[in-house]
């Protein structure tokens, strides 16, 4: 298992330096430039050229990338000159505010996903199939964005049961329930279309594992219906429910960003929308490989707990 | 099959103590007495005003900070700040500032003449030990200045390298505002995030992407300030700012979407509305194209129908330019300039005249931008007029980044309109940055579609050295005159700049130079 893992971990070295280096070209290519975005109509030629000697972004493409991946090596990622402030402080900061909202959704997802997949596939074509089918079919349709302005309205601007947006109160404590209390609104509304795909496909999932012969052998032994839907088909079907869990952990990141403009989250989505408006290169190169280490890791991760989950995939 | 029971009343047991918990963080504090919290459209980028460009930031620092000068309440006049008074040298070219002897910046440390020679230091000398504070955008304001002499503690003088009128109110622009030289010898690089002035409120805290709080700042020289403290939050979505403004999360808001002014009818709200130095045109090729005749750029100016414009797409939240110069500028602008008539058939007329029927035209349009106020909507709203005159209007759309690139070196060969929009400080900057013929684009100016007319040139070179106010006012307005007539742009609006307060808020009024003043409001 060792072995696999280390594996695992040497083949990621790659994605990453390429994605650095998609990032920086990406990056480097898209017009408009640092100074032009500071300068706004003062963009002179002449200032513009001024002002990216002072941001030193006068040198060559090659160097500057060398540059970069070097200092970054050694954990220096520059500082964001839209922020004025390093930009490792900005990314750990706003990742750890996306890592509250992610996860809470992550695990909304999951555990409401998951059940809803099994209860209809132990009631397929039966009434709460047809009704969990249907609510799941609207949560996937409905744009999260939109489902988060609906919210709004409803429950902060008319019935006032939650803040409008932000993580923390501008006053008071900081404590587990101020900050549940802003984070029920965004967490749900980001749940919401992943929670539909995880129940659909939990569902066929379970189907196929509930007509396979243990379960009928487990019947047949008297084993309490309950335990072989929970315990026996479920733990069988996880095998294949855990990579959607995984490729759903990446959507739920990405649809981050919506949900983070919209409740205004101080998270690392809204910061990455943010630099990239102002052409804040650095802070954007080294937000998106971080984030790209991070979810590299966690399919890693994935893949190592379905080797241990299913002993056919281990190396 | 009990499974269902089971997780049903798990289910059940799962939300009541969701409710429970949720109820118990859900009690609704009304925001205190004498504590602001303003809804800002953006995180600030620094609280170093040599450092940051945006008006965003600056609603912050004038709060934070004095300038040797000021805009009078409610107007875009010079008027004492921290320098009582000053004289200026027969040639215009030196200006000798008397400064206040009763003020300490929020550190302790006082201000005196080298405070202020600190600071201009600091920007344009590159051989400061404090210039790798910067870097300074828009230390080309002081440009002029050759040198900041201390005469004595109480007394500074600038000598430029020749007379510019537009200083005095370059000084009383955010660039100018003075900051605390102990306070970034302390801090470096990171004053930026330690600030220290002498305004009317004193920094508390920075956290980031959710609130600056300042604070008032009691022996402030000027009269200290009603509110206790001041809390700016950054809501960059429109609207969840109107959300919050509507569920009392804050209780001012900046920069409300027109289309958002109707929740705010009533007694609960009240709606602030100030036109400020902005306006909003679009710039003509008058190098080659159909635009190079000026009877087709005056056509195109009759048939833009702007009150339309002004009243459908911005909702009333801006009112028809009559030519380059914003009314705002009281003393400078031309009153009795008429806009433009919406005459459709006079277009048509002088079109023909011109032989420009049915000409084709490229039209830059952005989706969106500092001041730019609705572009796309703007854009299309132009191109049905124009096309209703038998112009063929081709629109493209950039992002706004990549639309300055592509407009600010000039539109030869590329397109025969963009939208743009200024706001400034004076009434010399944008014409003499976009209008002269030494402001093209290739002498690094912003002049991008090539007008060029010397009668304009003199009267802008002469009004920039004119240092009597009225004599240089009459400049500006025989230039607004002849630039009407040869319409280098369609004129098209001046925003008017929005607020709303809460019925809790007393005392607050938009300024014309679009800056937040918050030292006379109060909040019950």
């Amino acid at each position: 298992m060792t072995g696999y893992i280390l594996k695992r971990l040497v083949s990621a070295i790659p994605v990453l330096l390429g994605i650095s280096v998609i990032v920086f070209l990406i990056m480097a290519m898209i017009p408009g430039d640092p100074a032009t975005a500071i300068l706004g109509s003062y963009a002179t030629p002449e200032n513009v050229e001024k002002l990216n000697r002072d941001l030193g972004l006068d040198q060559g493409l090659v160097p500057r990338y060398f540059i970069w991946l070097g200092n970054m090596m050694q954990g220096d990622f520059g500082r964001s000159f839209a922020l004025n402030r390093p930009v490792i402080d900005e990314v750990l900061d706003r990742f750890g505010a996306t890592l509250i909202l992610a996860g809470t959704s992550f695990v909304l997802c999951s555990i409401l996903g998951i059940a809803a997949g099994v209860v209809s596939a132990a009631r397929q074509y039966g009434f709460a199939d047809k009704a969990i089918t249907f609510v799941v079919l609207l949560g996937i349709s409905i744009p999260s964005f939109f489902l988060g302005m609906m919210m709004i309205l409803l429950f902060a601007v008319r019935l006032k049961w939650f803040p409008v947006s932000g993580m923390w109160p501008i006053y008071g404590d900081r404590n587990f329930w101020v900050l549940l209390d802003h984070l029920a609104m965004p967490a749900i509304a980001l749940s919401v279309v992943a929670t539909g795909v995880i129940a659909r496909l939990a569902r066929s999932a379970m189907l196929e594992v509930l007509r396979q012969d243990f379960i009928r052998t487990a019947r047949a032994k008297g084993v309490r219906e309950s335990r072989v839907i929970w315990r026996h088909a479920l733990r069988a079907a996880m095998v294949s429910i855990i990579p959607i869990l995984g490729i759903q952990a990446g959507f739920v990141l990405s649809g981050a960003v919506y949900i983070e403009m919209v409740f205004q989250w101080p998270g690392v989505g809204r910061m990455l929308v943010d630099a990239i408006l102002k052409r804040d290169i650095l802070l954007v190169q080294g937000g998106v490989v971080f984030i790209a280490a991070c979810y590299v890791m966690f399919n890693i991760m994935v893949d190592v707990a379905q080797a241990l989950l299913d002993p056919r995939i281990k190396t | 099959m009990t499974f269902l029971t089971l997780s049903r009343r798990a289910l059940l047991t799962a939300t009541a103590a969701a409710a429970f918990a949720l109820s118990g963080g859900g009690a609704f504090a009304q925001t205190p007495e004498n504590v602001l919290i303003v809804g800002q459209i953006a995180e600030p980028q620094a609280l170093d005003p040599a450092a940051v460009t945006a008006v965003n930031d600056f609603r912050i620092l004038m709060n934070m900070y004095d300038g040797l000068v000021r805009y009078k309440d409610g107007t875009l006049e010079v008027e004492p700040s921290l320098a009582t008074d000053w004289t200026i040298s027969e040639d215009g070219s030196v200006y000798t500032f008397t400064l206040r002897d009763d003020v300490t910046f929020h550190d302790g440390s006082a201000f005196d003449a080298e405070a202020v020679k600190f600071n201009f230091d600091r920007m344009l000398d590159e051989s400061h030990p404090y210039h790798n504070t910067g870097p300074f955008p828009l230390a080309f304001f002081f440009s002029a200045v050759e040198s900041v002499d201390v005469i004595d503690p109480q007394t500074v003088s600038f000598k430029l390298n020749g007379p510019y009128a537009p200083f005095l109110s370059n000084l009383a622009y955010p660039t100018g505002l003075i900051v605390s030289p102990a306070a970034v010898t302390e801090h470096g690089a990171d004053f930026g995030r330690n600030p220290s002035g002498t305004g009317a409120f004193s920094f508390g805290e920075w956290r980031s992407n959710e609130a600056v709080v300042v604070q008032a700042n009691p022996d402030y020289w000027d009269g200290a300030p009603e509110l206790e403290t001041v809390v700016f939050r950054p809501i960059t979505d429109a609207n969840t700012r109107t959300a919050e403004m509507l569920a009392g999360g804050i209780d001012l808001m900046v920069e409300v979407p027109p289309v958002a002014l109707n929740e705010f009818q009533g007694d609960t709200y009240t709606v602030h509305e100030q036109a400020g130095p902005h306006v909003w045109f679009l710039i003509l090729n008058a190098k080659e194209g159909p635009f190079a005749d000026v009877r087709v750029r005056q056509a195109a100016n009759y048939a833009i129908n702007k009150q339309a414009i002004v009243d459908d797409v911005l909702e009333g939240t801006a009112e028809v330019a009559a030519g380059p110069t914003p009314p705002a500028f009281a003393w400078a602008y031309n009153a009795d300039l008429e806009p433009y008539p919406y005459d459709p058939d006079k277009a048509r007329e002088l079109l023909a005249e011109a032989g420009a029927e049915g000409a084709e035209l490229t039209f830059y349009v952005t989706e969106g931008g500092s001041g730019m106020l609705d572009p796309v909507a703007m854009g299309t709203a132009i191109q049905a007029d124009l096309e209703a005159v038998g112009l063929d209007v081709t629109i493209e759309t950039y992002e706004w980044n990549t639309f300055l690139g592509n407009v600010n070196p000039g539109l030869e060969g590329k397109a025969d309109m963009a939208e743009m929009a200024w706001m400034t400080n004076d009434p010399d900057t944008l014409p003499f940055l976009a209008l002269r013929t030494d402001a093209w684009p290739e002498a690094g100016g912003f002049n991008s579609g090539y007008y060029s007319n010397p009668e304009v040139d003199t009267l802008l070179e002469a009004a920039r050295i004119e240092t009597d106010q009225d004599k240089r006012a009459r400049l500006y307005q025989e230039m607004q005159v002849i630039v009407q007539e040869d319409a280098p742009w369609v004129f098209v609006a001046n925003w008017k700049q929005n607020a709303v307060t809460s019925d809790r808020v007393e005392g607050f009024s938009l300024q014309p130079s679009f800056f937040l003043l918050l030292d006379d409001v109060t909040k019950n």
